[in-house]
């Protein structure tokens, strides 16, 4: 077993065993944890962070990043609101086009220009929360409520809400494509190493396109949903998103140097960050202690910050070991 | 220089992105200040100058301590949570909210030297999960991003702090020979670093590590030493920028001061011409790359076009600045 892997399924293992632990402390503790209110709402909440996730972690096992999904979502947002008394579907599917669009521009400026992720991403950031705006005039959208636009976000299908129902898809279809497909194989082989890709004859750009691609188509569903849950379009809503998403992905095990990564223990990783903060809330419900809800991000990086120093500890000591055989 | 070298320098023909890469940032810069004399009303007035040179002076003492990050191959996101914390400690301070001090000047000292000396702290924290454990930078300055406004917002309980204290709003709103103080700030700023960039073995020692951090190390720099200082340095800009927008406002608000900042500071750095890869930084290319996106936003803004279009524009800026640095590179 090679070191990287070893690493891996450490951290994919610590994240799930994490998220065990927490959901058994929360029911034991608190009586209405475990209730169906609480759990479709956390699910309901999540999905929408849970599909950015989906999409960063490919983006990062290619070796790169990207920072545009919050705004996309926000965009996406935005569009799904405007479209959204053409019908639900329009206003699905313009949602997620407006994604596709940002997506297709961040992977055209890290392919075919050359630009590194971070900086393209980053402008493409800036881009996309900009359109917002101008097409929302400043202000939150409100979507249509004749339309049925509003199911997508609040309504069940089987007694489960539909966010989690597609973020459930995604997730399986993402679990798919990295398993079982050459894409999903040629991912990580171009975060491996893209040059020896590349001599291998993989079509790495084609890769790295497509992960952009679908990030960005991701981001723009997600915003489908933020849209379709709060009733309006919001241009200044995703603020952070990708920095979220980012630290689910680390906190999943996958690293961010690329090569190296799992679908599961992302989502794992959204449901443990997401679930921290529900627990936090349980808790000052109980009275004992009342944690204002800024306490929320500090704990957030507190949690960051213990599990990229125990991946540091776990590969630094797996380079020695290789190193001695 | 041998002649060979030379005569290979001199045979090479013009070529157009190379020279764009070098004095690309200066000519957009010298072209918008020739638009806005023939095109925007009242530009050449001093008023015009004081509004965009304070609000630029914040983003280049942030992107100060950036250019240095990014120089050694790294990147620093907690900038702009690390003003929030400053922003809402100084007051804390001064008003006598932790512990009642009776003289005002030694309050407001306190409060400034506490304020970014514990920004400065928390960038050597970041510097020592870099250096000490190899954490990627952009993951290590993560966690300080996320929980260090999260810490300013529980340190002042989200509260808007108001205060009206003139011998500390003296760094945003006094003037020195007539010069805002925050610009005199930032020229010294500007010209120590570029000094130590160009001038120090500490410098070089910095540009030695982005270029390759391994060769460095062999050949006897203190690779962590130098990054424990390096993310010092950023934290402290970032405290005593987060000091200069408060006195500015008249008022610290954890949830806005500093918001975003992160982003600025890079833009600047990015399009001032500094390679993000690190190796090849310019502090005056950051001060130019900072004046041409505040530049362009005013512009945009003075001629009636709304906030949010200059936000498309200023990531048309950045793709273009850095795609044409990579091949004047290239070439």
């Amino acid at each position: 077993m090679t070191r990287q892997r070893l690493i891996s399924m450490l951290g994919s293992y610590g994240v799930v065993l994490a998220l065990l632990l927490l959901v058994l402390f929360g029911w034991a503790r608190y009586d209405y944890f475990l209730g169906f209110f609480n759990i479709t709402s956390v699910l309901r909440y999540n999905s929408m962070f849970a599909l950015v996730a989906l999409g960063m972690c490919f983006v990062i096992m290619t070796g790169g990043i990207d920072l545009s999904v919050g705004s996309t979502a926000a965009l996406g947002s935005v569009v799904a609101a405007l479209a959204s008394p053409q019908g639900a579907l329009v206003g699905l599917g313009a949602g997620v086009g407006a994604g596709l669009c940002v997506g297709l521009i961040n992977a055209i400026l890290v392919t075919r220009l050359k630009i590194m992720p971070f900086v393209a991403t980053l402008a493409m950031m800036l881009a996309a929360s900009g359109t917002a705006l101008l097409l929302a005039d400043n202000q939150s959208v409100s979507v249509s409520y004749e339309s049925g636009f509003t199911s997508i976000g609040q309504d069940n299908f089987l007694g489960f809400p539909i966010p989690a129902w597609i973020a459930i898809v995604a997730y399986v279809v993402g679990w798919i494509v990295l398993n079982f497909t050459s894409t999903g194989r040629g991912v990580l082989a171009v975060g491996g190493n893209e040059d020896a890709t590349r001599l291998m004859g993989l079509p790495a750009d084609r890769i790295k396109f497509l992960v952009y691609f679908a990030s960005g188509g991701l981001a723009g569903l997600a915003g489908v949903i933020l849209a379709s849950q709060f009733g309006a379009g919001q241009p200044i809503e995703g603020v952070g998103w990708e920095l979220f998403a980012i630290a689910a992905v680390v906190v999943g095990g996958t690293l961010l140097t690329g090569g190296v990564g799992s679908v599961g223990a992302t989502l794992a990783g959204v449901l443990l960050l997401g679930i921290l903060f529900n627990v936090l809330n349980f808790e000052n419900g109980k009275g004992w202690i009342s944690l204002s809800a800024y306490w929320q991000s500090v704990i957030r990086g507190l949690f960051l910050l213990v599990v990229v120093i125990l991946q540091a500890k776990l590969s630094s000591r797996g380079s020695v070991a290789v190193r001695d055989y | 220089m041998t002649d060979t070298a030379r005569q290979q320098r001199i045979s090479r023909p013009f070529d157009p992105f190379d020279f764009m890469a070098r004095y690309g940032t200066l000519i957009a810069l010298a072209l918008l200040i020739l638009f806005n004399f023939a095109f925007t009303r009242n530009f050449a007035t001093m008023q015009t100058l004081n509004v965009n040179l304070t609000q630029v002076c914040t983003i280049v003492i942030v992107a100060v301590g950036m250019t240095l990050v990014i120089a050694t191959g790294g990147i620093d996101l907690s900038v702009g949570s690390l003003m929030a914390i400053s922003g809402a400690l100084a007051p804390m301070i001064f008003l006598g909210k932790i512990v009642p001090i009776d003289n005002v000047a030694l309050a407001v000292a306190a409060a400034m030297i506490i304020a970014v000396g514990v920004a400065g702290l928390f960038g050597l924290f970041n510097g020592w999960l870099i250096a000490r454990f190899r954490i990627q930078p952009i993951v290590a300055t993560l966690v300080l991003f996320i929980a260090g406004r999260g810490i300013a917002q529980v340190l002042t309980n989200g509260n808007l702090q108001t205060f009206r204290v003139p011998q500390f709003q003296w760094i945003g709103l006094g003037r020195l020979f007539g010069i805002p103080v925050q610009v005199v700030l930032m020229v010294l700023l500007v010209i120590a670093a570029a000094w130590m960039l160009k001038r120090t073995v500490f410098g070089r020692q910095i540009l030695a590590i982005g270029g390759n951090e391994r060769a460095a190390e062999l050949s006897g720099i203190a690779v962590s030493r130098v990054k424990l200082v390096v993310y010092t340095i950023s934290g402290l800009c970032a405290g005593i920028a987060g000091l200069v927008v408060i006195a500015i406002n008249s008022s610290s608000d954890a949830n806005l001061v500093g918001m975003g900042m992160e982003l600025d500071a890079i833009a600047a750095v990015a399009v001032g011409g500094t390679l993000l890869s690190g190796g090849k930084a310019t502090i005056i290319g950051t001060l130019l790359g900072a004046m041409t996106i505040q530049l362009v936003r005013y512009t945009l803004l003075a001629n009636g076009v709304p906030d949010a279009a200059a936000l498309v524009v200023k990531a048309g800026i950045i793709v273009l600045a850095v795609w044409i640095q990579q091949h004047g590179r290239r070439a």
